[in-house]
């Protein structure tokens, strides 16, 4: 296989989509591909939707990749979907929803299935953003697989994050109270056409304001009201957006939260490097086997042993 | 190929036919039998098809159509697909297709054609047998 690096910032698509497919499967190359991408990262604006199932994120996603096709800004979106546990296939039903978005040269569209991972998106979706950065997307839209309360692997993927919530599918605080309720940038409540929306609307400003008074923050998350299928109030959920990104720029929180992340990301790949090496040499001899029928026979603990084992590893070196 | 690799399909519904059972059921049945599955919904044009299948990297892509449009739509689909590179897409498609229709398919670049009644094993079975090796 060719290296798919410059083509991929050439602006080959087929590249780029053959690029996500490496790094999905965790091919061994993906880390040295990765690696090449990096440098040219770091431009795009990282949009994330999240919220429960059949909220309109996916409808949301593509009023908004109209809105910011109008100002001639490209669009790379990622829509993750869960794969089954049982049989490991996934249904990928979002693209359905995107219909606007589909047939523009400037808008890629990827379909992810979540492969056994649970914070709501899938293992390799931040390197597929960074890919999608890499190839000159001015915009990266994420929308999660549709959440519970602690799903909220997206904050560590986006800038601004976007909960959407709609009346009539039971999401009231009290069902959302942990985790998803956290990490909102932006609430908005879709379905607005539908009866009780105002009054989720309300439930949710209240929230906030009791969110300020317990801790005093620099950003007073906005509450905005959408009917997505109609296209009403699109413009002014980008324009919160727009918001939201001047505010991460002028506090300094923007150059603070991507230091963070990439303390994250380093560490996780560090530890990912390591167990890979250590582990193939602690399972390469059978060994290891061994060990685990000593245990069974109550010759051996597993706590002792795993301690002996880490000993021996360091005093070889 | 790495043991992590699994096979990707766009299910789609070309033309304006409304008739999505078929459709819908192969997108389930190629889902559990371990496939990841992009369902397209109604109303597909074949750009619109193979533009996903390009963005997607699919291996395989399904055309599901009942209202007689297969004449048309698939060779223009398996046309479109060559001229984006993607030769190596498996094209398969059922509905109700008459079967003096088959022979001209199979030349214009479809893999195979199932009909009503088809169990859906064999399906998965020859699409299984017949993705390409990348
Ligand atoms: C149910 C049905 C409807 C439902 C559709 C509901 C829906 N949402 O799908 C309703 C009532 C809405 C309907 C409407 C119409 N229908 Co109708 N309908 C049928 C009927 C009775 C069954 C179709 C069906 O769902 N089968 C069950 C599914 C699971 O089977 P299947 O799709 O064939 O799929 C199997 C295989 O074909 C194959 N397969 C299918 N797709 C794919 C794709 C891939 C990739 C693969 C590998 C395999 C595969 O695998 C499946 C499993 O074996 C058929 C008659 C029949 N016996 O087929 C007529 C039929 C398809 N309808 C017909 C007609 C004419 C119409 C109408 C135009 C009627 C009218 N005048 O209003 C409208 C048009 C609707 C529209 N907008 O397109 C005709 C089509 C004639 C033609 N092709 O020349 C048929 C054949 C009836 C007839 N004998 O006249 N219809
Ligand atoms: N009445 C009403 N229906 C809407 C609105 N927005 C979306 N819908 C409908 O709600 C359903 C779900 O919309 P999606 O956009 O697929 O929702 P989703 O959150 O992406 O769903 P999942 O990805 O399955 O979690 C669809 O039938 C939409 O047409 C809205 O503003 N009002
Ligand atoms: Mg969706």
């Amino acid at each position: 296989m060719e290296n798919l690096v410059p083509e991929v910032l050439q602006g080959s698509i087929r590249a780029m989509a053959k690029l996500i497919t490496l790094v999905e499967n965790e091919d061994s190359r993906s880390l040295e591909f990765l690696g090449a991408i990096y440098p040219h990262t770091g431009k795009a604006h990282v949009l994330g939707i999240t919220g429960s199932p059949g909220t309109g994120k996916s409808t949301l996603t593509d009023k908004i990749t109209a809105v910011l096709r109008q100002r001639n800004q490209t669009v790379g979106i990622i829509a993750v979907d869960p794969s089954s546990p049982f049989t490991g296939g996934a249904l990928l039903g979002d693209r359905i929803r995107m219909q606007r978005a589909f047939g523009d040269p400037d808008v890629f569209i990827r379909s992810m299935a979540t492969r056994g991972n649970l914070g709501g998106l899938a293992r390799s979706t931040t390197d597929v953003i960074k890919i999608m950065d890499a190839f000159g997307k001015d915009w990266i839209i994420v929308e999660t697989v549709g959440v519970g309360q602690d799903e909220v692997d997206i904050v560590k993927a986006a800038d601004t994050t976007v909960v959407v919530l709609a009346p009539g599918l039971g999401d009231t605080i009290q069902s959302m109270k942990a985790g998803v309720m956290e990490i909102a940038d932006l609430y908005v409540i879709n379905k607005a056409d539908r009866s009780g929306a105002d009054a989720l609307v309300t439930e949710v400003r209240i929230r906030v304001e009791q969110d300020a008074q317990i801790k005093a923050r620099p950003w007073q998350t906005p509450v905005l009201k959408t009917v997505a299928v109609e296209d009403q109030g699109t413009e002014s959920l980008v324009e919160a957006v727009d918001h939201h990104r001047k505010f991460l720029e002028e506090s300094g929180k923007l150059k603070k939260v991507r230091w963070e992340k990439t303390r994250q990301e380093t560490l996780s790949l560090l530890k990912e490097e390591i167990s890979r090496n250590v582990l193939e040499k602690i399972l390469g001899n059978g060994r290891f086997d061994d060990l685990i029928d000593d245990i069974i026979a109550n010759r051996k603990d597993p706590y002792t042993s795993v301690k002996e084992i880490v000993e021996t590893l360091f005093s070889d070196e | 190929m790495t043991a992590k690799k699994r096979i990707k399909v766009i299910m789609a519904k070309p033309g304006l036919d409304g008739h999505d059972r078929g459709a819908k059921l192969l997108a389930r049945v190629f889902a559990e039998a371990g496939m990841e599955v992009v369902y397209t919904g109604l109303r597909q044009t074949p750009e619109m098809i193979v533009e996903a299948a390009l963005q997607e990297d699919a291996d395989v892509v399904g055309l599901s159509s009942l209202s007689g449009v297969h004449n048309y739509f698939f060779p223009r689909v398996v046309e479109l697909l060559k001229e984006k590179g993607l030769d190596n897409v498996l094209v398969v498609g059922g509905g109700i297709i008459p079967d003096e229709d088959v022979p001209g398919l199979k030349d214009a670049g479809v893999a195979a054609i199932f009909g009503p009644g088809t169990r859906t094993e064999d399906i998965v079975k020859f699409v299984e047998e017949n993705i390409p090796n990348t």
